[in-house]
């Protein structure tokens, strides 16, 4: 930080600071710290007593088939997520950039998404596909797919994607818009007079160039795909049917708030903090420098 | 509901001014016709699906609960719709206690906008402080407000349960809000907004006998306009579409929050859910907050590439 022209007060600066303080002590790090503590605990099923049982919790969680069993639902949930939302809003936004007349009208008609709840979202995609009262899943019927949410694992999995890609379309689309205009146009002109047909400028030009937009987007997609679409899973399915969507937040959320496992899902939680750190870490080292096209 | 990590560094700027006020630029070379004909039908494919839940819903709040469990639904609206939303604002709706969706969405605005004018508000006074002033400690607090973006609230769900219930603050306005109107995100926006205001509109200001208080309320503030604007949209929505903070937070059924209302109307597997209002009760949850993004589309998509670059 360069040197600067500051106002000379000895009390006032902490007291602008202090409100921002006190509630990030009181209710991030407090939690936080105890999460890390009840990690190593493990309490009676009354809860009166704890004993101290250094990482045993941490062994316990790693070596239960249904935690891998979340781990590996969580990694499939996020990259079908992550990549269907950013294929589809990637290929809008380069037709969007093609067009000339409309942008912005489809622009507008492209974001609302973005100001629905994950879980609203869900909901209006059970109420599409469900067996019983969807209008869409009689269409499927009729093609002669088989299909229910409610009981098949796969078809679960596929309509919880569907609903978290299809929110996150509106996102994805305003950045890559926005990745898409600050590319130089004459670069691409160029290429066309060089006789590249548009499919082979945009894998040669566009996409490459896109990069650091792409990858930026990829950070911010497994995050949501993480955390903010609990209320998908929460609302949708409930992690099931068996445990076929239940994904690693939600599992910390059932074993601790329905089951009361406190060591375990302490355990499960300090995970997942190491995984949103070491996630930031990534998005700082990379996308603070840019992905750099070689 | 994590803040996504805010890179500190510039960068970005031209991005965002791409996506405000690029004016078209006439046709570019090498774009057939055909294919652009082929974009605009790509397009409006892609604005039927992204579109089509929503109009759905919006037809199947109109219709009686008799039409809707015999799909397939008609496309277009029924004639129920002042029976079914004055029934839901209203009358109150059984299976959540017989509380009325006003009251709902009563609950939701409070949350909404006191989430996103707390956090402005307190954000923009310790970036003012970082930034502005020197005194001990003041990187340490930099630090421990940053680390909060790793620290969401999914990662740590019982412990802050547990002491929300200890600090008797289930059920209460103040729980539902005031945890989440910490965190580092707005802090950090402001903060890089700051830097970039020149040292020497400070020592002007000085000169002039401008105190902090002074400098702050007629100069910063009325700088900060629009990052103020754009910061609002996003954090009404982040308020808005809060889940599992409302989950945890609230028992009784009337200080529910309208999205964890809609949960608990619906069940799939008996038969017995009242859909015609769910399928209101869904509407009403998603108008006001696209409305805000509709109406303030300007800040808001400013605000969305700022605020995450």
């Amino acid at each position: 930080m360069s040197p600067r022209v500051v106002f000379p007060n000895k009390v006032l600066p902490y007291l602008l600071v202090a409100p921002q303080l006190a509630i990030t002590l009181i209710f991030f790090y407090w939690p936080a710290s105890q999460a890390v503590y009840q990690s190593t605990l493990r309490e009676d099923p009354f809860g009166l007593n704890s004993k101290f049982v250094w990482f045993d919790n941490f062994k316990r969680v790693l070596s239960d088939p249904g935690y891998l069993n979340s781990l590996q639902v969580t990694a499939v949930f996020s990259v079908s997520t992550a990549f269907v939302s950013m294929a589809v809003a990637l290929l809008l936004a380069v037709m969007a950039d093609k067009v000339i007349k409309g942008r912005g009208l489809y622009r507008t008609l492209m974001i609302w998404p973005y100001a629905v709840a994950p879980a609203i979202a869900g909901m209006l995609w059970l109420f599409l596909f469900s067996p019983s009262i969807g209008s869409l899943a009689i269409g499927l019927r009729s093609l002669g797919i088989r299909w229910d949410p409610l009981l098949n694992g796969t078809d679960a999995m596929i309509l919880v994607v569907s609903a978290a890609a299809w929110k996150q379309i509106s996102y994805n689309f305003l950045f890559f818009v926005a990745g898409l205009q600050a590319i130089p146009k004459a670069l691409i002109e160029a290429a066309a007079i060089d006789g590249a047909r548009e499919t082979k400028r945009f894998w040669t030009i566009i996409f490459p160039l896109l990069a650091p937009t792409t990858f930026f987007l990829l950070v911010v997609n497994t995050v949501y795909a993480l955390f903010d679409t609990f209320g998908i899973i929460h609302a949708v399915t409930g992690g099931g049917p068996g445990r076929s969507t239940e994904t690693l937040v939600y599992k910390v959320y059932s074993d601790g708030a329905l089951n009361q496992l406190m060591g375990v899902s302490a355990a499960q939680s300090v995970i997942l903090m190491v995984i949103v750190i070491a996630l930031t870490a990534v998005q700082f080292r990379y996308v603070e420098r840019k992905v750099h096209y070689g | 509901m994590v803040d996504t990590p805010v890179a500190v560094a510039p960068g970005k700027a031209t991005s965002t001014a791409a996506v405000l006020g690029r004016k078209e630029d006439g046709a570019m070379l090498g774009v057939s016709r055909s294919s652009r004909y082929i974009a605009h039908a790509v397009l409006i494919l892609g604005i039927v699906i992204v579109a089509f839940p929503i109009y759905y819903t919006f037809v199947a709040s109109t219709h009686t609960l008799q039409t809707i469990l015999r799909p397939p639904l008609p496309l277009l609206p029924g004639d129920q719709f002042f029976e079914n939303y004055s029934e839901a604002l209203f009358g109150g709706v059984g299976r959540i206690g017989g509380v009325a969706v006003s009251t709902l969405l009563f609950n939701t605005m409070v949350v909404a906008l006191a989430i996103a004018i707390g956090k402005i508000i307190i954000s923009i006074l310790s970036a003012y402080a970082i930034v502005f002033f020197r005194f001990p400690f003041r990187m340490v607090f930099f630090w421990i407000i940053f680390i909060t973006l790793m620290l969401p609230v999914e990662v740590r769900i019982m412990p802050t349960y547990k002491v929300m219930s200890d600090l008797g603050l289930i059920d209460t306005y103040t729980g539902l809000t005031l945890p989440l109107m910490a965190s580092a995100t707005a802090t950090l926006l402001f903060r890089q907004f700051f830097l970039t205001i020149p040292g020497e509109l400070v020592e002007a200001a000085r000169v002039d006998g401008a105190g902090p208080y002074r400098f702050f309320k007629d100069i910063l503030l009325p700088l900060s306009r629009t990052n103020i604007a754009a910061l609002f949209v996003i954090l009404f929505i982040y308020g808005w579409t809060q889940y599992l903070w409302p989950l945890l937070m609230t028992n009784r059924n009337d200080m529910n929050t309208i999205v964890i209302a809609l949960k608990k109307m619906i069940s799939f597997a008996d038969a017995d859910t009242q859909w015609h209002l769910v399928m209101v009760t869904s509407m009403l949850a998603i108008i006001p907050p696209i409305l805000v993004v509709l109406l303030m589309q300007r800040w808001f998509v400013r605000g969305l590439v700022d605020t995450e670059k």
